[in-house]
């Protein structure tokens, strides 16, 4: 009983101590439109199309990214140029339905498409956040600056077939096989 | 005739500016209020209307003015429509008997800095915040909403009972300064305030007053997260505007009131009189702020039991020994 009571009494007036102490530490608030909190390297924001070393695009319209998304929000027609490169006519990401998981980035075969860390995308009509690729599209590698698809794999689009580094000359198929 | 019109300009210049500045002062608080909230939270508060946010009073009366103001159906709608002003007014009243400051001298007049220094000031006090009550009671019971039905039934019973121990509370005071007069009881701190000599009753008093002022962790008839928003749930605009100012007014005239009766009233060294009443009050209205951001809220239960078995008993129990001890000193 009278231990409690002591007890009782400290639990009373500490908290006093508590508050009196936080009111002269520094706020934890980031004032938003003036501070920015610097977001994380591998922050899953907005959605980019990166380009490859060379400043083609980097995408092959593959539908793998189309394919894995959850909420269905990407959608891109694929179109073939000359030597048999593969490219999408048109690209289109809806923001308003994306989630930002990060599944269309884990798909992509090419490193095309890519999170990036910014986030400030909010818009007041959710039409504007219907990004066309030549809003998708950035002059930049993003996450791995050195990748070339075509440089390792491909229809002899940059380097004839299997005149690639890391590739075998193509079999022929007509001679007497092992 | 010319005494006559300057001793009436002096009496309309000094109401006018104690309404002023309560009410600015009552702005401000809230202002006030909010930000050490925050500072105590690790938040910022209101920043964004002017510089540190100064003007958000003014932004929060635009606000309210210009609302809808809503009289629900079935409620009984002249005393919902009265109430507030009922809970503004009497909290408003009880600055005529607040002294501010010693009498002073203007234009050869002798002029005391209060509004009426009623021989009864301490009575006519306990009376007004006992009609504070009605406010609270009316708004609930007028709103035909269980909330603040539920409210204003807590808030009636919660008033009224620690108004008692606050009466009790001050029985020592008044008997040490042989009067009922709020000047008279500043007048015989001039030596040394009454919370010194008498630290349970002042303990006891300012427990009270918090419970008074239904604040945390009194605050009941207001208990957000059972009672929507308490006895003034259906109040908008400026009707829940005057509850809320009356809310800070009350606070500002209890924070006088522990200052009159405990803290020395203007009493203290260097600084002119009304400086050092205005401290002591901002003071007191301080601590309310520190205690709000601290401590949690009292379970009903809890709360009647502290105000009936504790406070009432220990009241009672300190007029008795203060009334003895004075007896006993001054060899009745």
């Amino acid at each position: 009983m009278a231990r409690n009571f002591w007890r009782d009494i400290k639990g009373t007036f500490e908290p006093f101590w508590v508050t009196l102490r936080y009111l002269f530490t520094k706020p934890v608030t980031i004032q938003y439109p003036e501070e920015k909190r610097t977001p994380f390297p591998r922050y899953r924001a907005r959605i980019v199309l990166t380009r490859d070393p060379d400043g083609g695009e980097r995408c092959v319209a593959c539908y793998l990214c189309s394919a894995a998304c959850p909420v269905d929000c990407i959608s891109m027609q694929a179109a073939e140029g000359e030597g048999g490169r593969r490219y999408a006519t048109w690209f289109r990401i809806n923001f308003a339905r994306c989630i930002f998981c990060g599944l269309c980035a884990e798909a992509c075969p090419t490193k095309a498409i890519q999170m990036s860390a910014d986030y400030e995308i909010c818009n007041r009509d959710p039409l504007n956040l219907v990004y066309e690729k030549e809003d998708l599209l950035i002059d930049d590698g993003g996450n791995d600056q050195d990748y070339n698809f075509y440089r390792h794999t491909g229809i002899g689009v940059v380097n004839p077939r299997g005149g690639n580094e890391d590739e075998n000359e193509p079999e022929d198929v007509k001679s007497l096989l092992p | 005739m010319n005494e006559w019109l300057i001793t009436a300009l002096l009496i309309a210049i000094k109401l006018g500016l104690i309404f002023g500045v309560v009410l600015f002062i009552a702005a401000y608080l809230v202002l006030a209020e909010r930000k050490i909230l925050a500072r105590m939270q690790l938040r910022h508060g209101p920043n964004r209307v002017g510089p540190f946010g100064m003007i958000q009073p003014m932004a929060d009366l635009i606000k309210m003015l210009t609302k809808e103001d809503v009289c629900p159906t079935g409620a009984d709608k002249y005393l919902f429509l009265f109430a507030p002003g009922l809970a503004a007014l009497t909290a408003l009243m009880a600055f005529a008997v607040i002294p501010f400051g010693p009498t002073i001298e203007i234009f050869g007049q002798q002029m005391p800095l209060v509004v009426c220094d009623l021989n009864i000031g301490a009575l006519y006090f306990l009376g007004l915040s006992s009609l504070a009550v009605y406010g609270v009671a009316l708004g609930g019971w007028a709103s035909n909403s269980k909330y603040a039905l539920l409210a204003s039934i807590r808030g009636l019973a919660q008033l009224i009972s620690y108004e008692l121990s606050m009466g009790l509370a001050i029985v020592p005071v008044i008997m040490a300064a042989k009067s009922f007069s709020l000047t008279e009881i500043v007048m015989a701190q001039e030596s040394m305030p009454f919370a010194i000599y008498h630290p349970v009753a002042f303990l006891i008093f300012f427990i009270s007053i918090t419970a008074e002022s239904k604040r945390i962790p009194f605050d009941l008839p207001e208990a957000e997260n059972e009672l929507v928003a308490g006895f003034h749930t259906e109040y908008s605009g400026m009707r829940f505007g005057l509850f809320f100012v009356g809310e800070y007014i009350n606070m500002i005239v209890l924070g006088s009131m522990t200052t009159i009766f405990f803290l020395g009233g203007w009493h203290g060294p260097l600084l002119p009189p009304v400086v050092w009443f205005l401290i002591k009050v901002l003071g007191v209205a301080f601590v309310f702020i520190w205690i709000r951001g601290t401590m949690p809220r009292f379970r009903y239960d809890q709360l009647m039991h502290f105000g009936w078995k504790i406070m009432m008993p220990l009241a009672l129990l300190n007029v008795v020994i203060s009334g003895g001890i004075m007896v006993w000193l001054n060899g009745g």
